[in-house]
């Protein structure tokens, strides 16, 4: 199995080799045997007795992160829909690209694509799964933005990409909040400790986390905006992964973790809901649409959110025909978005207001069109599978008796209502696109090529896959026992054994109900230019990606603003704020853990000695202030050296001669490079500022002076320990032989950060020579 | 008894020294001109070597020496810096050859 994953992704590395012939052979000749080859090896497993197969590779044993393997029913149905309808779209891409399009790009795209598409479906460990599910993000972004040199194109792959990865981000919050849980990494162990999960107070956020990434993936409502713009890709892109696999991964998603979510009210109420409204929004907004994909695109969320509310529902019939619907989706659509894609390349044009009338030109493309048109709308006739799905998920909304369903009684009673009306305009929409395309006038004038049909080679795919509506349709019993089943199962829990039958009697419900939809769905497609205006009242502006757009341009400007605010490359601002920070966040540490400790049992008494040290002190402060007021330059310089000095003696009154000499000369240098650079420093000019401004200054100022005081008083009040410098003291001559113990600290006991200051001094110079000597700029010359 | 009278004559010098060096301290922040400054700042280095002296004699200690002559020579530089700035604008002189 682990080939079988893995297989795509190292052909990725010998893409470009093939690329290089590509002017003779196509690329995608040399690949298309790839996933034929997974197809065939995973088509072995149906079966009647089907049982599930694990196989285990070890990655990263000490996370408990290994590459396990998991297939079971519902594995196997979507390997084999990755499979096969890639070797189609495959098949369908080598007519539809050029061999002047950059093949080896876009091949490489496609085959991570279905490597990590495949490796979703199959992993039984959570990790490696999201590792695959951020994969399928990565390469549908690189698939949509295939054209890059379009504006549209690289709209869409951002949209898509920012809302999968906000899903994606969130799916690991999930899986992580369930490992962190359960203590396990693996799915199904997750599954067999269902009970804890669903008794941890944390289940609400995991059952969030996993339907927030399920639902951006399957583009449900209200993340639905991504995958209409998704259209931007080349139409194989479209049919593969926006049509029958990625956008299923979210699908895949609910389904896989339902043994461990359904059944609660929540999981209920929140899937279906949404799955309702999705099917309704979806198919009411794609009518609107007047672009080929652009109709299939709502049409496919439309879907989508009809196999999500049937999840939601969790019955056993409700479950059965999600994954019924599943297959008979993955077929039409994927030969919709083909035929799309032969129109598109036949015509030169998508606009549905442009076409029509083309039986006549493409004879084949419009009866496979027809096929899979009424399938998706669920036309009553036995050899179609859409109806078959269709009706059972009328049954199921009619039958909703498993839990939840007493939750909210007027809700379930809906259901059904919206079930009809969702399906009526489905019905509208599947009309809208089959006659507004092939029949009516032919408007030759407005195209810019000749119509015709399309080469064989393009026309095998779509029919390859009508030939599955129709044998499914045929008979559903075919696919039914041999993994439909098997894939219910896996999602129920228990074995789910159902028939499928074309005819269940004049009075069946679900019957009614389908009539209904083709009854009125036929009035409303007649008379759709009348009642088409409604679309200008709503949603008007109301969609989503006027949200969209609107967050994302908010997010831009108003970070734009606020850096701007408090970046504004005034040095004076900076220090401010770092003045600040320290104010506050020193200040209610201190107070709020009663650092402000203030003790005067260690202070020395005033006596008539301590005379001097006063009048030095004022002195010193007078002249600091001082320097604060004047306005001439020389003079603060001046009254600085004053402070200096002043420093020099107080620490000649503190017994420190070696610090005075030091300071002294310091001092001295200090003015005299003052003055040095006198005449090029700007005159010191009073800015005049307001006062409000001049008021904070001051207030940081003296809170911050304060600050300094008070930490100081009360860190000379909390002496906690014996100071070292007894035994400096007392070792000074018999350690370092010397009596000046200041000096012996230094270079003895302390050397190596003298030996640092010197380096610095040394630093300084070089680089004081260096700033005067190289001058790079004109001023050198 | 001398000694208790050396300890209050040197207090009482240190006191006076303090005190002249504040009405200094008065020409420096006022001082109409720079010159002014230069020479009060003189002045007061003058009296910081006479305060080193005191304090050395009421510390009873020879280790400060240094310090007075220091002042001593800084000051002298000092001042010659300010002096020569104020007539000149700079300290040091180009080469001009």
């Amino acid at each position: 199995m682990i080939y079988a994953v893995f297989a795509p992704l190292v052909m990725t590395l010998l893409i470009p080799f093939f690329n290089k012939w590509k002017d003779k052979i196509h690329t995608g000749w040399f690949l298309l045997p790839i996933p034929l080859f997974i197809f065939l090896y995973f088509v072995q497993f149906i079966g009647e007795g089907f049982s599930p197969v694990a196989e285990s590779y070890q990655w990263i044993p000490s996370l408990n992160i290994s590459i396990d393997f998991y297939l079971d029913g519902l594995s196997l149905l979507f390997v084999l829909l990755i499979s096969g309808i890639g070797t189609l779209v495959l098949l369908y891409s080598i007519y539809y690209l050029h061999k002047s399009e950059r093949l080896g790009h876009f091949y490489i795209y496609l085959f991570i694509f279905m490597s990590s598409m495949l490796g979703v479906v199959l992993s039984d460990n959570v990790y490696v799964l999201y590792t695959f599910w951020e994969f399928t993000s990565i390469s549908s972004f690189l698939l949509i933005g295939f054209w890059h040199y379009r504006e549209r194109s690289r709209y869409g792959a951002l949209k898509s990409m920012l809302i999968t990865v906000f899903g994606g981000l969130s799916l690991f919050a999930g899986i992580v909040t369930l490992t962190y849980i359960t203590g396990t990494t693996s799915i199904q162990e997750m599954i067999n400790q269902k009970d804890i999960i669903i008794d941890s107070p944390l289940f609400p956020l995991i059952l969030i986390f996993i339907i927030l990434g399920a639902f951006t993936k399957s583009a449900q409502f209200p993340f639905h905006i991504w995958l209409p713009d998704a259209m931007e890709a080349p139409t194989p892109v479209s049919a593969y992964l926006h049509s029958a696999t990625m956008v299923k991964a979210g699908i895949f998603l609910i389904a896989r973790f339902s043994p461990i979510l359904a059944g609660e009210p929540m999981f209920f109420i929140i899937v279906s809901l949404f799955g309702i409204i999705t099917l309704c929004w979806g198919s009411y907004m794609a009518v609107r649409q007047t672009d080929l994909k652009g109709i299939l695109a709502f049409s496919t969320i439309s879907q989508l959110g009809m196999i999500m509310a049937m999840l939601g529902f969790g019955t056993k019939a409700a479950i059965f025909a999600a994954v019924f619907h599943i297959l008979n989706h993955a077929t039409f659509k994927g030969s919709l978005f083909m035929i799309a894609g032969i129109v598109d390349h036949e015509t030169g044009s998508r606009d549905i207001r442009k076409l029509g009338g083309l039986m006549t030109f493409m004879p084949i493309s419009a009866t496979l069109a027809l096929f899979g048109v009424f399938s998706m709308a669920g036309f009553p006739l036995p050899f179609l599978n859409g109806f078959y799905s269709k009706e059972m998920f009328f049954e199921a909304s009619l039958h909703l008796d498993g839990y939840g369903g007493q939750f909210i009684p007027f809700f379930q009673q809906a259901i059904p209502y919206l079930a009809v009306f969702g399906s009526i305009f489905t019905f509208v929409y599947s009309m809208y696109f089959f006659f507004g395309t092939f029949r009516g006038e032919a408007k030759m004038g407005e195209l810019p090529k000749k119509p015709h049909e399309a080469p064989i080679g393009m026309l095998i795919s779509p029919f390859i896959l009508v030939l599955g509506v129709i044998l499914i349709g045929l008979f559903p019993n075919l696919v039914n026992g041999t993994f439909i089943a098997h894939s219910a199962e896996a999602i129920y829990g228990s074995a789910v054994e159902k028939d499928i039958y074309f005819w269940h009697g004049l009075t069946y419900p679900p019957l009614i109900m389908s009539i209904i939809v083709v009854v009125l769905g036929t009035l409303l497609a007649l008379t759709r230019q009348k009642w088409a205006g409604i679309y200008t009242i709503f949603p008007r502006n109301l969609s989503f990606n006027e949200v969209y757009n609107y967050i994302v341009d908010k997010t831009e400007t108003a970070s734009t603003k606020i850096t701007n605010k408090y970046m504004t490359g005034s040095l004076r601002h900076y220090v401010l704020y770092i003045l600040i920070a320290i104010l506050v966040v020193s200040g209610v540490v201190f107070f709020l853990t009663n650092g402000f400790a203030i003790d005067t049992s260690g202070l020395s008494t005033l006596k008539l000695s301590d005379v001097p040290d006063i009048l030095v002190g004022l002195t010193m402060a007078i002249a600091a202030i001082g320097t604060i007021f004047t306005n001439n330059r020389l003079s603060a310089i001046i009254i600085l050296g004053v402070v200096g000095y002043g420093l020099a003696i107080l620490f000649v009154i503190y017994r420190a001669p070696d610090l005075a000499l030091t300071q002294l000369i310091v001092e001295t240098v200090t003015v005299a490079i003052f003055l040095l650079c006198f005449y090029h420093l700007p005159d010191l000019k009073k800015i005049k500022e307001k006062p409000s401004i001049t008021l904070t200054n001051s207030i940081i100022s003296i809170g911050f002076g304060a600050l300094m005081t008070i930490i100081a008083i009360s860190a000379h009040s909390s002496k906690w320990f014996e100071p070292i410098s007894n035994y400096f003291l007392e070792t000074s001559k018999p350690l370092g032989g010397g009596y000046n113990v200041v000096n012996v600290i230094l270079v003895d006991m302390r050397g190596l950060d003298t030996l640092f200051e010197i380096t610095v001094l040394g630093i300084a110079a070089l680089a004081i020579y260096g700033m005067i000597k190289l001058r790079r700029d004109k001023e050198a010359k | 008894m001398g000694e208790s009278i050396l300890h209050t004559v040197t207090i009482i010098c240190i006191v006076f020294i303090s005190i002249s060096i504040i009405i200094l301290l008065y020409r420096v922040l006022k001082g109409p001109t720079n010159p002014d400054r230069a020479v009060a700042l003189d002045t007061i280095g003058v009296n910081l070597m006479a305060l080193c002296g005191l304090l050395a004699i009421l510390l009873v200690t020879t280790k400060l020496n240094d310090v007075i002559l220091l002042i001593g020579i800084l000051l002298f530089i000092g001042t010659i810096a300010i002096a020569k700035f104020l007539e000149k604008g700079v300290i040091i002189d180009r080469n001009r050859n």
